[in-house]
């Protein structure tokens, strides 16, 4: 820490009748390069010593770096069964080993281990993934629950909050939106040209560009992305508050937090998800009609025709559904894990992380579900 | 014997007239003080008066509307970001709350200054972490995460974290707010302890008067009206000879 370079730190030892004097010499600093310990101080037993004493007149300057080297002596004569005399240290070496020496208030208990093996972290993973799955059947419950209070009018709920959050997932959320769904139609429509043509069926890429994005695609994507966009900053929010007891404090004032903060949230998401997922669909047709008119030179009139005729409104209905549960599956988990979070700025960020992933998750395994609900249902 | 340089009796912070505030409004102006090296000192005031303010200038956070801040003969706010950097290596900050990084555990929350400041081993450091928690009670904690431990915990992991470089000067932000008396009184006696030995200077930001009376060296008192320092000294004279009756007011919870 001193800006002058200090003599170099020196050790040497000489031994007195049965007693082994340590004499350090030079600057024992953080900053110094210790000497190696002379041969005497890894064996004083054999050679008769049964004690160590200090001779310090050599020694300049000294910091926490010189106390770690007192500390760790004196672990090793303590284990060889040798005495060490602080009599000669610094006055303040000897208060601060005093200090590090004094009882701790209690023992510390282990906590709970960082390293697990790999059978019992797999098992650990599959209870918690069960368990999450448990957690967002029963806070979605939950929210239905205070749903119902809020339709008999008795839910403790602030309109002006749903205005703004469903401003802060619709309408913001348009420009990611519109990219990602142009994408994913130009995309579908020039793959699908590709096998199309080889059967001289170009105009049919319409079809499948219309039927991929009103069925699936629009509510998926547009899912993913509240999913990453939303569920995210639901999580942190939801997440810092809790951290600050600020959800706490909801309780203790007898504000139900499933009121007052996740039903909005959750409402503003069911609301305008769907309404996304029809945008995404009129941008992923024009995506796909993009490639159609300059790729294929198919006419606009009969690209549009091509695409009513592939799809009705039932279709359009069925995206919109799963859109609809989309946005309950996304609100729910940036939610709970929100209200999960633990108290400090690392377990809002495992709470954010773990609101996408359960998220996304849960809008595959949905999006498989319904899909063969549908099927069996024949629409 | 520790830290040998010629200038033994300078002071380890001098303040030459020193405004904090924001923008345009002026929390504390004319703030002239010396922190002598070695002392425990303490800038102490009514809740409102602007001490945080004043130390986040001290400790390099917030760039004082006028004024100096000496650390021996370099002013802090006219160094180079270099120099700057080279200074706060000097001195060491404990927060309020700890003010812990969450996502590591308690020994490299304390050995995060080293590896990062001195060309020290892994293994050194990590004996160098557990001998500052020992210092602060807190044997056998080293692997804790600070989210695992209590909030007066929290608040001795972070004395240790602010001591890890040998810092010459420790400040120390409300120490012992949010702690029981006793807890409280331990603090004290391992504040004492550790200038002691270590020989460092310590700045407290604090009005717990029991605290300020039991360690004090020096201090100044801060009045939001005035919006200056309106006592210096040591505290327990203060109390007894002040003829200020806003100081005696301070000083005696009201009783004068």
């Amino acid at each position: 820490m001193s800006e002058t370079t200090p003599a170099a730190a020196a050790l040497t030892t000489r031994t007195d009748d049965t007693r082994l004097v340590v004499c350090p010499a030079g600057a024992w600093t953080l900053a110094a390069t210790l000497p190696a310990s002379p041969a005497a101080l890894h064996a004083p037993e054999p050679a008769g010593v049964t004690r160590i004493a200090f001779d310090c007149t050599g020694l300049t300057a000294w910091d926490s770096r010189f106390v770690v080297f007192v500390r760790e002596l004196e672990e090793r004569c303590a284990a060889a069964g040798v005495a060490l005399e602080r009599d000669d240290l610094p006055q303040g070496v000897r208060r601060l080993l005093e200090l590090a020496d004094a009882a701790p208030e209690r023992a510390a208990e282990s906590p709970g281990g960082h390293e697990r093996a790999f059978l019992r972290e797999v098992g650990l993973q599959v209870i918690a993934f069960v368990r999450s799955a448990g957690e967002l059947i029963e806070f979605t419950g939950a929210a239905a629950v205070a749903f119902g209070r809020l339709l008999r009018g008795r839910a403790r709920f602030r309109v002006l909050d749903m205005l703004r959050i469903m401003q802060d997932v619709g309408a913001e959320a348009l420009p990611i939106v519109s990219l990602i769904s142009i994408l994913v139609g130009l995309i579908l429509a020039y793959i699908g040209s590709l096998q199309l043509s080889q059967f001289g069926a170009d105009e049919y890429v319409a079809n499948l560009v219309a039927i991929a994005m009103a069925r699936e695609m629009a509510a998926m994507m547009t899912g993913i992305i509240m999913a990453g966009r939303t569920g995210a900053a639901f999580a942190a929010q939801l997440g810092t508050m809790t951290a600050n007891e600020e959800i706490d404090a909801l309780r203790t004032a007898a504000i139900p937090p499933m009121e007052f903060l996740v039903l909005p949230r959750l409402l503003a998401l069911v609301l305008m998800l769907p309404l996304l997922t029809v945008y995404a669909n009129l941008m992923g047709i024009v995506g796909g009609a993009v490639v159609g008119l300059l790729l294929l030179d198919i006419e606009p009139l009969q690209y549009l025709v091509q695409t009513r005729g592939a799809v009705d409104l039932g279709d359009f209905a069925t995206g919109l559904i799963k859109a609809a549960a989309y946005g309950v599956i996304v609100a729910v988990s940036g939610c709970l894990r929100g209200m999960q979070c633990g108290r400090s700025a690392a377990a809002v960020g495992a709470a954010t992380t773990s609101a996408v992933v359960t998220g996304i998750v849960f809008i595959v395994v949905c999006s498989a579900t319904l899909t063969v609900v549908y099927q069996v249902l024949g629409i | 014997m520790r830290g040998a340089g010629n200038d033994e009796d300078d002071a380890a912070v001098s303040v030459r007239g020193l405004s904090v505030g924001y923008g345009k409004h002026v929390v504390q102006r004319d703030l002239d003080f010396d922190i002598a090296r070695g002392s425990i000192f303490v800038i102490m005031g009514p809740s409102g008066c602007g001490k945080s303010t004043v130390l986040r200038a001290l400790i390099g956070l917030l760039e004082p509307l006028a004024g100096e801040v000496l650390f021996g003969a370099e002013n802090f706010w006219d160094a180079s970001p270099e120099q700057q950097d080279h200074l706060r290596r000097r001195f060491g900050v404990m927060y309020q709350g700890g003010a812990l990084w969450s996502s590591m555990t308690v020994a490299e929350n304390v050995g995060l200054p080293l590896s990062e400041h001195t060309s020290l081993d892994a293994a050194t450091i990590r004996r160098l972490a557990e001998l500052k928690l020992a210092l602060v009670g807190l044997k056998g904690f080293e692997d804790f995460y600070p989210a695992e431990i209590s909030g007066g915990m929290n608040k001795r992991v972070g004395v240790a974290r602010a001591l890890a470089l040998d810092p010459a000067v420790v400040f120390f932000d409300e120490p012992s707010a949010g702690l029981d008396p006793l807890s409280s009184r331990r603090l004290d006696d391992t504040l004492l302890a550790l200038r002691d030995g270590l020989g460092c200077t310590m700045v407290l930001v604090t009005h717990e008067l029991d605290s300020i009376f039991a360690i004090a060296d020096d201090a100044i008192l801060l009045d939001p009206q005035a919006g200056t320092l309106i006592a210096q000294g040591n505290p327990r004279e203060l109390r007894e000879h002040s003829t200020d009756a806003r100081v005696r007011r301070f000083l005696l919870r009201g009783a004068a």
